[in-house]
């Protein structure tokens, strides 16, 4: 702990060194005046002011106030569409720690920091959409509704966040050069990664499982006894693209807070992925016509909801795993990057067909989210990118400290 | 060893009779085959007497202190209306009027409301048990414990709840829940007790079904033969008698009988097994790669040296 204990002179010091980039305070702010900086902080401030009407004039302000379609963007967005995403961090983890994959090492930082940010989203998005927000402690601490899959969802992001907190103390504790505790965290890896692969694969079944309890509200193409399973294969696949363009967008973007084991190794993991994306998928795509069959909904495949269904399919499904054989095989990791992209895009819209789009597909009229809804999602993105960039510029994130090289 | 032959034996037959005990108690199929509280209440409603008059709206808005609608009760024209109504946050229930197949002078009037499930979707998908199914019949609410996950709305299949969306600090779910405060008391429900035709009547649901039962044999030109509720979604306190088919009417006819807290039933009872299996699974996992790591590197050193 001596490492950590700042005496009041040195606190300037510490504060230049560690958050300010070594910059004196006005050289740091100046450098913050970038185009970039500029229009995030536009978003930003429309996406706060909406998030301040929201308590002070109540939902409405923000969500379409509707009782037939209770759940807006925040949910089939916030929550279903952003934690598949961030599968980055157990898929990662299992794959270095449980099975070995050792050369995939420089990325696995990454994949739990993005993972991190990507559930505390989630939890962010939850915490505005629910109608008293400060009550989201109550399915821990105040009253069990344990016959609830959406008690099992909120225990498990809970038990899950943390987790992947303590998976990242070997980068924090050595940004903060507390050798001691930095050993003591590295000891817990192993239970925590397989903690965390637990949960990670309760919970990401369980947002499937949510909608069980609506076969007539959810359209029999998606709605099917297999979702849990649905939901938890797609997480693969979506954790796995995630990883691929965040590395890659971290490559460009951030190059150099980046090491040479980082940068030269990249190419070769992301054609990795890709395959093993391109096996999931595959594996996805026949489970999912296994439910076609298996509810014998073939007939419904001509009707419109069929066409935008067998869209999502061929264009999001079987078309990346396609390129990410493709792009394996040809070593085109640009092609891979590209299939990353669409793949995600596949899984948004996968996850809003069930929440939105194709709910409540017997009613007659239809109802929309609002426009705030969008800024206010734009916003909330936009600070998981800020909060992303502020550590990989002050953690090991994309590189190795240079005390502790090779010596994991 | 502590323990003697005859102790041994002694243990197990105690066990085995405790086992057999527990085996054979009737509680122990009560969970499996729960098919609802055995004297609870329901109210039917005989579509065939509403006439429209929203007495039952004025009722419930009274008893449940609601606030007046927009248009006050004494100048609401279902007539005029061209949409149909739903439960709102100010409104528990409403009365609908679809066009009459039979006889187009006398359109047909229905009233809705919460269902009463036998095993309500929403309880089951509350996380906080903020909604139960109340011995008497009721399903009824806990505004302190909600969060307004809004995930009971999402999931009821007949679509009753409703979420006030416009309180900042003290949003609720908002539903019918039986008169639960007059029904423990043993008065009947606002909106049977102020109904002039006496289209809703209120009592044990044993009774009422036999009561239904009783009309449509009575009259089997004029109702079908069919009571809204007696199986839907696993069966529901509140039951409806009509004169035409009930998708004309409006109602969820796509519901199944089965319910709903089956549905993720399966699902849960697969977590714990998943709890205790993975570790173990990833466990073995892990002690194998690290296996293959150790020999890999001692062969590395032989051949070094």
């Amino acid at each position: 702990m001596e490492q950590i204990s700042i005496r009041t002179e040195n606190l300037q010091d510490w504060i230049r060194e560690k958050l300010l980039l070594g910059k004196p305070l006005r050289d740091y702010l100046k450098s913050l005046v970038t185009p970039f900086n500029l229009v995030t902080g536009i978003i930003l401030v429309a996406g706060l002011a909406l998030l301040v009407l929201r308590y002070t004039n109540g939902l409405q302000a923000v969500l379409n106030p509707s009782n037939t379609y209770p759940w807006g963007l925040f949910i089939g967005f916030g929550l279903l569409g952003i934690v598949p995403l961030s599968a980055t961090g157990f898929i990662m983890a299992s794959m270095v720690y449980l099975f070995g994959l050792k050369e995939y090492r420089p990325l696995l930082r990454l994949s739990l920091l993005t993972g991190f940010l990507g559930y505390f989203f989630a939890v962010v998005f939850v915490f505005t959409d629910i109608g008293r927000s400060w009550r989201l402690p109550f399915p821990i601490l105040v009253s069990h509704g344990t016959a609830s899959v959406l008690f099992l969802v909120g225990w498990h992001v809970a038990l899950y966040l943390t987790t992947q907190f303590v998976e990242l103390f070997p980068p924090i504790f050595e940004w903060l050069d507390a050798e001691k505790l930095r050993k003591w965290s590295l000891k817990i890896t192993i239970g925590a990664t397989i903690f965390g692969v637990i949960l990670s694969t309760l919970h990401q079944s369980a947002l499937g499982a949510l909608f069980l309890l609506m076969p007539g509200k959810v359209h029999p193409l998606w709605y099917s006894s297999y979702i849990p399973l649905y939901f938890f294969l797609s997480s693969i696949f979506a954790g796995l693209s995630m990883i691929i363009l965040v590395s890659s967008l971290s490559k460009n973007f951030l190059r150099h807070r980046a090491d040479a084991s980082f940068l030269s190794n990249l190419d070769n993991l992301t054609l990795g992925m890709g395959k093993g994306a391109a096996v999931v998928l595959f594996a996805y795509f026949a489970m999912k016509l296994i439910g076609v069959a298996h509810g014998n909904h073939w007939a419904l495949l001509s009707t419109g909801y069929g066409k935008w269904f067998m869209l999502e399919m061929l264009g999001f499904v079987l078309l990346p795993c396609f390129l990410f054989a493709v792009g394996y095989r040809n070593r085109d990791v640009r092609l891979l990057r590209f299939t990353s992209v669409l793949t995600i895009i596949g899984i948004f819209i996968n996850r809003l067909n069930v929440a939105l789009i194709t709910f409540n597909w017997q009613l007659s009229h239809r109802e929309y989210p609002k426009w705030t809804e969008y800024v206010v999602v734009v916003s909330l993105l936009t600070i998981g990118v800020l909060a992303y960039r502020w550590f990989v510029n002050r953690l090991p994130i994309l590189r190795q400290h240079p005390s502790y090289q090779d010596n994991h | 060893m502590g323990i003697k032959r005859r102790d041994f034996f002694k243990i197990m037959s105690t066990a085995t009779a405790s086992a057999a005990l527990v085996s054979t108690s009737p509680k122990a199929h009560a969970v499996e085959d729960f098919s609802g509280w055995p004297n609870r209440y329901a109210v039917l409603t005989d579509t065939t007497k509403c006439v429209g008059c929203l007495s039952c709206e004025e009722a419930c808005n009274a008893a449940n202190n609601l606030p007046e609608p927009e248009i006050p009760f004494a100048d609401l024209d279902l007539a005029e209306i061209e949409e149909k109504r739903r439960p709102e946050a100010n409104a528990y229930t409403v009365v609908n009027r679809y066009p009459n197949p039979k006889n187009p002078e006398e359109p047909i009037h229905v009233k809705i409301q919460c269902m009463h499930c036998n095993e309500p979707a929403c309880a089951s998908a509350c996380l906080v048990n903020a909604l139960k199914k109340t011995p008497e019949g009721a399903v009824v609410y806990n505004e302190d414990l909600c969060i307004g996950c809004r995930y009971c709305m999402a999931a009821c299949p007949f679509y009753m709840p409703a979420y006030d969306y416009s309180s900042p600090l003290r949003p609720k779910v908002t539903k019918c829940i039986l008169c639960y405060q007059k029904i423990t008391n043993g008065e009947v429900p606002a909106c049977v007790a102020d109904c002039p035709m006496e289209a809703n009547i209120f009592g044990k649901r044993k009774e009422l079904i036999k009561i239904a039962r009783n009309r449509i044999q009575k009259e089997p030109d004029k109702y079908i033969d069919h009571i809204f509720g007696e199986y839907e979604a696993g069966g529901t306190s509140w039951l409806y008698i009509s004169s035409v088919p009930f998708e004309q009417l409006g109602f969820q006819t796509d519901v199944g009988t089965r319910p709903y807290p089956e549905y993720t039933r399966g699902f849960l009872s697969m977590v714990p097994a998943v709890l205790v299996l993975w570790p173990a699974l990833l466990g073995g996992f892990y002690a194998f790669t690290k296996r293959r790591d150790e020999i890999g590197e001692r062969q590395e050193n032989r051949e070094e040296e």
